[in-house]
């Protein structure tokens, strides 16, 4: 009975289609072109709804990942002026991105530095831009880049943290924008740019989402301004413990979520590669916190949690340049190696050679994204990316496993070259920085604390 | 009327309290405070630096008492908040001029 009202049914509806399309039948090259173009939008969609979740995962890093990480890590005094570190620049950046800061990136132009054809982000909508991102619009991809160089200063504000004056961390944070980023972002990942090793660069360098152009350049700049600003007042006579961990461990649990909008998100596309990245950037951050955990076990008798969160991140950093490139267990071998040695750099060296890197953006990011760099060369594999081809179309090996041993070669020049542009650069805007503002505040306005001293606020009220 | 100051481990506060409500004596200020006496410090390393941490967490418990009361409550902070450990405190003693309700300017005894 229930059978034969389905078939009524069934033969029914059959029979209201065939009258709809009663009409004369699309020829069949029309109906594979509306085929192809439907294809190509649901792509389209998909790629563009990850593509965007990303951009939003990498702007979490900064906020408020970034800022409860060093924000907890600070004395009580400065926890505001710290969190506005990473906060401020994730409007400052924005500006500068819309007005200039992208074309200098991504337009092609020298080696160096982007041309202006997308000055005030002319050109720049719906339409893909195919040396970059053929299925998602421009504007995605110019929103996602964004992301990244917000973080980029953010990072750096942990070795100045704690005694830098906030109007010459602006001008410092604008111009470093202009000398170090905008240049290294396009030669490492702009058409034409001198590293960049699939859009024609000179030097073909891997760096999947931003070891050199993000961790080396922050963290080798860190270093140049905690050594040009001095140590801290009572540097290693007071006691300057962190004032609240239970932020730094929600912030990097939120730096480890975001990062895989960060890494993963650099494949570009919802595709397979982007699932590659997920998972080699997972298990280098897991075999980083255990690495740094079980050394500072060994060494100091103790696991800590700081080490832990703090080896998590090393990880990540590691990771960064190699993580669309390696299969899943050199992940877990360079996360090893990066939680181990910047565990040893951010406790023996640091001590050793005495600077006040206050949150340890050199030993962390500086360290950890040189390590990354250098042991992408080794591990990079055309099973996991096959985007490298010759004039054939026949898929290149990449890395020292794949039978390439010139790319770590590849790899410690880039490095150099963001070394070299990170010292150079950072050393001439502080200067510039201290002649019209002076960098530092002053002695009392220390001891007060940034939060009261620079911006007229406490983090913490009792009488509230 | 005395007034009585103990400092005291924090995890005696609540043995502390049970007992003195035990022999009817309900009212009392609690303040988290550090210090130290005899009592050695710990380390704590964050990130290699090193801190030797000498002032550790203590409850600081006041009341003021009539004078009959004193010897009995003293006693009774005494041995509910000992472990017999070093670190577990000291109990101070102070006369007091005069006590004062707020809320009906009632004075001395009748005030506490």
């Amino acid at each position: 009975m229930h059978l034969r009202r389905c078939i009524a049914l069934f033969s029914l509806i059959l029979a209201s289609t065939a009258v709809a399309f009663a009409g004369p039948v699309p020829s069949l090259e029309t109906r594979v072109a509306n085929l192809e173009s439907a294809v190509k939008s649901a792509q389209s969609a998909g790629d563009n709804a990850w593509m965007l979740v990303s951009a939003a995962l990498v702007l979490m890093m900064t906020g408020p990942g970034l800022a409860l990480f060093y924000g907890g890590l600070v004395r009580r005094k400065n926890v505001l002026g710290t969190m506005m570190h990473s906060f401020i620049l994730m409007a400052v950046v924005t500006v500068l991105w819309a007005v200039v800061g992208y074309s200098l990136a991504f337009g092609e132009g020298s080696p160096i530095i982007g041309d202006l054809r997308y000055l005030f982000l002319n050109g720049v909508g719906a339409a893909p831009n195919a040396d970059y991102a053929a299925t998602i619009p421009q504007q995605t991809f110019m929103v996602y880049q964004l992301m990244f160089a917000i973080i980029t200063p953010a990072l750096i504000s942990g070795a100045f943290a704690e005694r830098m004056k906030f109007s010459a961390m602006l001008l410092f944070t604008v111009l470093w924008a202009f000398v170090v980023y905008f240049p290294l972002a396009h030669m490492v990942w702009g058409k034409g740019g001198l590293l960049n090793a699939f859009l024609g660069g000179k030097i073909p360098c891997f760096d999947f989402a931003g070891g050199t152009v993000v961790h080396i350049s922050s963290g080798v700049s860190a270093l140049v301004c905690a050594l040009y600003l001095g140590k801290r007042q009572g540097y290693q006579s007071e006691v300057m413990k962190p004032h609240n961990l239970v932020l730094s461990v929600i912030g990097a649990c939120l730096l480890w979520v975001g990062w895989f909008g960060f890494n993963a998100g650099s494949a570009l596309a919802a595709s397979a590669l982007a699932t590659s990245a997920f998972v080699a950037t997972h298990f280098a951050t897991a075999s980083a916190a255990l690495g740094w955990t079980i050394a500072e076990w060994l060494h100091n008798g103790k696991p800590s949690v700081l080490g832990a969160i703090s080896g998590a991140v090393a990880g990540l950093v590691a990771i960064t340049p190699a993580s669309g490139f390696v299969a899943p267990f050199p992940a877990l071998l360079i996360g090893l190696v990066a939680g181990v040695a910047c565990f040893f750099m951010v406790t023996a060296v640091k001590s050793k050679f005495g600077y006040d890197d206050t949150l340890d953006a050199f030993g962390v990011h500086g360290a950890g994204g040189t390590i990354g760099a250098i042991l992408t060369g080794v591990f990079a594999t055309s099973a996991v990316n096959d985007g490298l081809k010759d004039a054939s179309g026949k898929v290149l090996g990449l890395g020292l496993i794949d039978g390439h041993p010139g790319q770590v070669l590849n790899q410690v020049i880039g490095v150099l070259i963001s070394w070299g542009f990170a010292i150079v650069g950072t050393l001439i805007i502080l200067k510039i920085c201290d002649l019209v503002l002076g960098v530092r505040v002053s002695s009392d306005e220390e001891r007060e604390g940034l939060d009261l001293s620079m911006h007229g606020e406490e983090g913490y009220n009792f009488e509230a | 009327m005395k007034k009585i100051e103990a400092i005291i481990q924090p995890h005696k506060l609540e043995d502390v309290k049970e007992a003195l409500k035990a022999i009817g004596v309900d009212g009392m200020t609690i303040t988290e405070v550090r210090g130290h006496g005899r009592q050695k410090g710990h380390k704590e390393i964050y990130r290699g630096m090193e801190y030797q941490v000498d002032l550790l967490p203590k409850m600081k418990l006041e009341l003021v008492v009539g004078d009959p009361r004193a010897d009995e409550v003293i006693r009774t902070i005494v041995s509910s908040a000992r472990t017999g450990k070093i670190g577990d405190g000291k109990v101070f003693v102070y006369d007091v001029a005069d006590a004062i309700r707020i809320r009906n300017e009632d004075r001395g005894d009748s005030a506490i």
